[in-house]
């Protein structure tokens, strides 16, 4: 009873950070509404009792990627100005669009009877989690794991690359 | 064994498919009508977020914890996006002086 009170509250919270967010004029505002949905969901995770995942979640993206976010707006933008929004028509028309397929896939997806697993639920820790990352026999992901992080490795280097300043090439000659 | 007490046995499973596709429509419906392309970014997060959250309950719900390393390394996919995509909307204010995401209408088809 009380965890359902929970979720509703969380799902609720999430919807409505996630409408501010999409429609809040002002950049900055919309970034620390994006903000209160990522940590929303953390909870989530953390009523499912998937504590690792949680924790990443509060790291990576409420610690990383929305402090990146605001980092960026800062650079790009005055605080005060505000942000122009598609003509009528052109939003009329995606939120048609959206609606449908929102519709459409509810549709097909509530019609289907998912069967629960009939195996005993696996507590999962964080040491469980790591030595499945680390762990290349089966069901282990070390080879993945590999190759994420070079991915991370080249992405990281090509945005470094990407946001530099040209002319600093000329100074150096 | 640990009995199950989480969410997944008192909250139907459509609850969580129901949130999930709203999310996913609230952060499409961004993507299409916003024009400040941090705005678009944030609104993919969003999208992100929604996958990330049904792939977590149906991963709890079949009791296969496996599903959280998959959620691991979506977060670690879109942690590159976000650089990547920042980094072209700085240099993208550093060429046109905007970050209005029609100026960019010539790579359009």
């Amino acid at each position: 009873m009380n965890s359902e009170v929970m979720f509703y509250l969380l799902a609720g919270m999430i919807l409505v950070f996630s409408v501010l967010t999409v429609t809040s004029r002002k950049i900055l505002r919309a970034a620390v509404y994006l903000l209160f949905v990522l940590i929303s969901t953390a909870a989530i995770y953390f009523m499912l009792e998937y504590t690792f995942l949680a924790a990443v979640q509060l790291t990576v993206y409420a610690g990383g990627i929305v402090v990146l976010i605001i980092f960026s707006v800062l650079l790009t933008s005055h605080i005060s100005e505000k942000a122009i929004m598609a003509d009528r028509k052109q939003s009329l028309l995606s939120a048609l669009a959206v609606g449908a397929g929102a519709l459409l896939t509810l549709l097909t997806i509530l019609k289907f009877t998912f069967v629960p697993s009939a195996l005993p639920a696996q507590t999962s820790t964080v040491t469980d989690v790591g030595n499945a990352l680390i762990s290349y026999e089966r069901d282990g992901f070390a080879l993945p794991f590999e190759v994420i992080s070079i991915l991370l490795l080249a992405a990281l280097i090509g945005a470094i690359i990407v946001a530099r300043k040209e002319k600093d090439n000329a100074i150096i000659k | 064994m640990k009995e199950i007490s989480s969410a997944i046995q008192i909250i139907p499973l459509d609850s969580y498919i129901m949130l999930s596709v709203a999310l996913f429509s609230i952060g499409l419906m961004g993507v299409l009508f916003r024009r400040n392309i941090i705005a678009v970014l944030m609104c993919l997060e969003l999208m992100f977020n929604s996958a990330n959250l049904l792939l977590t309950a149906f991963s709890s719900y079949h009791s296969d914890p496996a599903g959280q390393v998959f959620v691991f390394f979506i977060m670690i996919v879109a942690a590159a996006e976000v650089a990547v995509g920042l980094s072209i909307v700085v240099m993208m204010k550093r060429n046109v002086e905007s970050v209005d995401i029609n100026l960019l209408n010539r790579l359009k088809w």
